[in-house]
């Protein structure tokens, strides 16, 4: 859906001559075979996730006093958990939370990082003088500092997990939009538009903003892998999930107690954990190669 | 020593590097301790430090019975509002600084007066000390405190020498000078805490190690882990799961036994707002919650049955417990009933739950039970700081949590279920109860405290602002080649006669 | 030149004090008094207000912040609410240790990222440069202390090879000290790995589309000689620049990584400070890291500008 934005025919006027580019891009991206794997294993735990109803085997809540961490069965093919509930299902509901964390973190850091890049890039002047000092500032903190600060204020949840990961990624997409501004407020055709008297808020919108997404698309990806991790990392710490909804990093807090005794609780999330990553980080990065001018 | 060992040997030392080095205990504490001063302190880890460090006026013994260490007899007044200590004569501080009357009138002094000190409630029956001799002082009480003897087993009996304290005042936790059997090396922040042999200590036939050291390890497999791969000879604090995989590794032995604590939930019962709830206000709902659980469910699921299921604040083998208050039995057929009567038939509510992986576990298990008995219990995860300080606001409907214990019952039952009493966070106020906790605590006759006790009991336990569950095991796993060394009930590693062999 | 430079560190001093109003207002923000975080058991009314009396957590928290910034200016970060350590003390305990994991991460990030970069460049779309990608991603993918977890049974565990956790100073035994470091090292250089092979390659594939390789290649030199001597001599510039950035990071502490290894650096130290409500030893921490991590970045601008002329203009 994302990669459609690009090649909507109705693009503004300014990019009818990356149209074009467009086509070659997608067919580039066709051709890296390891992008299409990932997006292959991305729309696989996509599936899962929507599906979670449909094909989870138990509720992943309820819990059997008497199938307390038993090892893959017949009846529980991925064993049961500390107190007795099916592993799989649980993985397969947890595929949401972490999908959604991923998803919805990003979001409300492009919600928030573009607009602002595109004021401090567009406006110059002291307020991209202190727009990016803030920006520095908070890049300069440590970013799951940041996170689990903003998550321990924001008191342990799912939903407060995601805003604090957003949040915390919000820098990045500051300084990729704002340097991406600057790059294109020089080419000629954005100069062309001023000098016919386009209102500002035109110019940033129908001529700059377009350029900017390209690269934005790819950081978006990566950053989705990155806050899957993020989350992962939270509900480590106890600061995402909250029981007895599951996600895999809440089940992976929990199975370290365990790993001795029954490793399959900490194996199957860890894997799922990284197959997902992965899937983004192959097509994040062979979509960056697709856009790249430079490679052919 | 141990650096020169390796340095000799070079390289191949890495394939032997772990062995044990001869009489060097390493221990894996489950967190870092703060303050190591005595007076100051607040974590019960840093307790198993205190007691290779330092020394306390007195101790107990296996049955909870109070024994000399540097008193070496007591007795009191008539009027019970009088101790007097005989001490110990030839025991000298770290810094070779002389233990005697003196000394010990300033350490408790310091203890009641130090604007930082935490043992100042501990201690608080005892108005003023008086050095009668040079090893003879007099403890002049306010009024007669049975609990406080057992007080004097733990930080606040214990002595560090007043030459530092003075020099140092509250900064004397980076650089402890007690008179324990191991005086005080080096700290590193969660890293490690190193102790040596104290040449000169009283008693210093009964310890054989030339060094302690102990090292937080948080996670509880990796403490495992490290126990046996060999980079430590022992740890505290064994998860119960983990018991099996310990009995079944020839190379390491467990010792447990149950501590002076309990684990339970406590209910918001007054007349703040987030007590407006039928749960708050309806005896008949607290009753239907405890009837919906099964505690030794609850103890086979989360602990494999390894923990002591309990009903008071006190654990059934002790010689306190309310025997007229057995714990009950499941009965979800009842509980509904129960809340029918009260009008609560789909009753709901919250319990705030710190977020570590365990407590989380049990809320997990009891919401299952209850959601048995027809009520929706909400967890409301919560950090530790954060559920604190909810508790002290009365910000809560219930909230999960425990207690790590005192030998004296006053220790575990007073200072929660008092009216007005300083942890009394549930508002729970009751004069019959307040009068048997007074008398209790102001009579020395063991046989009427215990008829106090259950008289209390009695009560309390059908307002429920506290429900019981469990009580926790001490849990230490150890190498095979140390010998000697005996679980105490109060969760401390006592190191008399113990050895690597 | 010089000019352009004098003015970014005189814009690192205004980010630095954000950066400390930032961490301030946050740790004011969160629910949890620190005053009972500290007196955990204890909290008697009586001991609460003899805390908040002593830590001055009863005043207003901007007369709070003045004091910590009026005290840091003249060098004092205070001390330690749970441990009374002077946080300086603390810092000065810590870095080494955080140093020497962030060196030997990045030098294991190197010896895997380099060599795979300048492989799936030269062999561009080929088996090679896939699998050395996924290889590489695979590495970024993996959550640390999952693979920190999965380490420690193996090698600690299963096979007794290594130490499960625990640090040795160096200057101790440095072979105990290598052998603790190693397992940390790898799972963090395994996680940047990735990214210095992105690097390395990208930065070799645009070097070897020069003019001057080009010249060398018709020169006849071979192809070996070309790649190593000529085209990753240029490439190695760009990298190491990226590297200095990463190693920022790093810096801040691997928070997880030290957690599952009980490795006592930065990062384990601010996550228990945050936990504990220790404002100071979170500020002071964080002080310390971002105002390495904006020189990094200073440096690394510099590096950058002096070996591209172009960006002069």
């Amino acid at each position: 859906m994302a990669v459609d934005a690009i090649l909507d025919p109705a693009a503004p006027a300014g990019v009818v001559v990356e149209q074009s580019r467009g086509k070659r891009i997608w067919r580039r991206l066709l051709r890296r075979r390891s992008a299409v794997a990932g997006a292959v294993f991305v729309a696989f735990f996509v599936a899962v996730a929507v599906l979670a109803p449909l094909v989870s085997p138990y509720d992943p809540a309820k819990a059997d006093w008497l199938q307390v961490r038993k090892p893959p069965s017949m009846a529980h093919w991925m064993g049961t958990d500390e107190i007795g509930r099916d592993v799989m299902a649980r993985m397969i509901w947890g595929a949401r939370a972490s999908l959604l964390a991923g998803v919805v973190s990003v979001t409300i850091a492009l919600m928030i990082g573009v607009p602002v890049g595109l004021l401090s890039g567009y406006c110059r002047g002291w307020i991209d003088h202190v727009l990016q000092r803030i920006t520095d500032a908070l890049l300069a903190c440590p970013f799951l500092i940041l996170a689990i600060a903003l998550a321990a204020f924001l008191g342990p949840s799912l939903t407060n997990a995601m805003i604090a990961i957003g949040i915390s990624t919000v820098p990045i997409f500051v300084r990729l939009t704002r340097g991406q501004v600057l790059a294109v407020a020089v080419e000629d055709y954005v100069e062309a538009a001023r000098a016919i008297g386009n209102p500002h808020w035109r110019i940033a919108l129908r001529h700059v903003f377009p350029n900017v997404v390209p690269p934005l698309l790819v950081q978006a990806t990566l950053s989705i892998a990155a806050a899957i991790l993020a989350e992962a990392s939270l509900s480590f710490l106890g600061l995402g999930q909250q029981p007895p909804a599951p996600s895999w990093g809440s089940m992976l807090n929990t199975a370290k107690n365990f790993l001795a005794q029954a490793p399959w609780m900490a194996i199957w999330p860890g894997m799922a954990i990284c197959a997902v990553v992965l899937g983004f980080n192959l097509f994040g990065d062979g979509l960056r190669d697709a856009l790249d001018p430079k490679e052919t | 020593m141990r650096s020169r060992f390796s340095l000799l040997i070079g390289a191949a030392a890495l394939t032997f590097a772990g062995a044990a080095q001869a009489q060097h205990l390493r221990i894996g504490l489950a967190e870092d301790p703060d303050l190591l001063d005595p007076h100051q302190a607040r974590t019960f880890v840093g307790r198993l430090v205190f007691t290779a460090l330092c020394d306390k006026l007195v101790d107990i013994d296996a049955n909870l019975k109070i024994v000399p260490r540097l008193a070496t007899e007591w007795s009191v007044s008539e009027d019970g509002k009088t101790v007097t200590m005989k001490l110990r004569h030839g025991v000298t501080f770290h810094d070779g600084e002389k233990f005697d009357a003196a000394a010990a009138k300033f350490n408790l002094e310091r203890a009641l007066t130090l604007p930082e000190s935490r043992r100042k409630s501990e201690i608080a029956a005892i108005a003023t000390v008086d050095a009668v001799d040079d090893y003879t002082i007099r403890l002049n009480l306010k009024e007669p405190s049975s609990p406080l003897l057992s007080q004097l087993t733990d930080r606040a009996g214990m002595m560090v020498s007043p030459k530092a304290a003075k020099e140092l005042g509250a900064n004397l936790a980076n650089k402890p000078v007690c008179s324990g059997p191991f005086k005080f090396v080096e700290r590193v922040q969660n890293d490690r805490i190193v102790l040596e042999r104290f040449a000169n200590y009283w008693d210093k036939d009964k310890y054989h190690f030339d060094k302690v050291t102990f090292q937080p390890i948080p996670d509880a497999t990796v403490r495992l882990a490290n126990l046996q791969s060999g980079q430590l000879d022992m740890l505290e604090r064994l998860l119960p799961t983990d018991i099996a995989a310990v009995k079944a590794d020839k190379r390491l032995n467990l010792q447990a036994i149950t501590s002076l604590g309990y684990a339970s939930f406590s209910i918001n019962v007054g007349n703040t707002p987030r007590a407006n709830t039928p749960v708050g206000k309806d005896p008949r709902v607290r009753e239907a919650i405890e009837l919906s659980i099964d505690r030794e469910i609850l103890n086979q699921v989360v602990f494999n049955g390894e923990f002591t299921v309990g009903n008071q604040p006190v654990a059934p083998t002790n010689p306190f417990y309310a025997k007229t208050m057995p714990v009950p039995k499941r009965d979800v057929a009842k509980a509904k009933e129960l809340l029918k009567a009260a009008g609560v038939p789909n009753l709901s509510f919250e319990m705030q739950v710190p977020n570590d992986t365990q407590q989380t576990q049990v809320a997990q298990v009891l919401q299952g039970m209850m959601r048995e008995a027809g009520i929706d219990m909400k967890i409301v995860s919560i950090e530790f700081a954060t559920a604190l300080q909810n508790q002290t606001k009365r910000d809560y409907v219930t909230s999960l949590i425990g207690w790590s214990g005192r030998p004296d019952p006053d220790g575990n039952i007073h200072v929660f279920l008092h009216t007005g009493a300083p942890l009394d966070e549930t508002d729970y106020s009751n004069a019959d109860v307040d009068k048997h906790l007074d008398a209790a605590r102001t009579t020395y006759d063991v046989a009427k405290r215990q008829e106090h006790y259950t008289k209390a009991a009695e009560q309390y336990l059908k307002d429920r602002p506290i429900i019981y569950l469990y009580h926790v095991k001490w849990l230490f796993a150890h190498s095979t080649k140390l010998a000697g060394f005996k679980a105490s009930t109060d969760g401390m590693i006592r190191l008399e006669n113990v050895k690597l062999q | 030149m010089w000019g352009y430079f004098l003015g970014r560190l005189a814009i690192a001093i205004p980010t630095l004090f954000i950066v400390t109003i930032i961490v301030f207002g946050l740790q004011h923000l969160l629910p949890g008094d620190p005053a009972l975080a500290l007196l955990g058991e204890d909290r008697s009314p009586e001991a609460y207000e003899q805390v908040r009396k002593q830590y001055h957590l009863d005043k207003p928290v901007p007369v709070q912040y003045a004091m910590w910034i009026g005290n840091a200016l003249t060098g004092d970060l205070g001390a330690s609410l749970r441990t009374k350590k002077p946080v300086a003390d603390l810092i000065a305990e810590k870095l080494p240790v955080t140093v020497q994991l962030a060196l030997m991460s990045m030098a294991i990030a190197l010896l895997i990222g380099i060599p795979t970069g300048i492989l799936s460049a030269v062999r561009r779309n080929s088996f090679w440069d896939y699998a050395a990608n996924v290889l590489g991603l695979s590495g970024q993918s993996v959550p640390t202390f999952w693979l920190g977890i999965m380490l420690i049974l193996l090698f600690s565990v299963r096979w007794g090879l290594l130490p499960a956790s625990g640090y040795v100073s160096p200057f101790e035994n440095l072979g105990d000290n290598l052998r603790a470091m190693i397992m940390p090292a790898f799972v963090l250089g395994a996680a940047l790995a990735a990214v210095m092979m992105r690097h390395t390659r990208g930065a070799m594939l645009s070097v070897l589309r020069s003019d001057y390789v080009r010249t060398a290649r018709a020169k006849g030199l071979n192809e070996r000689r070309v790649v190593l001597r000529h085209a990753l001599r240029n490439a190695l510039i760009p990298i190491i620049t990226l590297g200095a950035l990463q190693l920022g990071q790093l810096l801040s502490g691997a928070v997880l990584t030290e957690q599952v290894f009980t490795i006592p650096g930065f990062g384990k130290l601010i996550v228990d400070a945050v936990f504990n409500r220790d404002y100071a030893v979170v500020q002071g921490v964080v002080l310390v890291t971002a105002t390495a991590y904006i020189m990094l970045n200073l440096l690394a601008d510099m590096t950058y500008f002096l070996v591209n002329p172009r960006l002069r203009g």
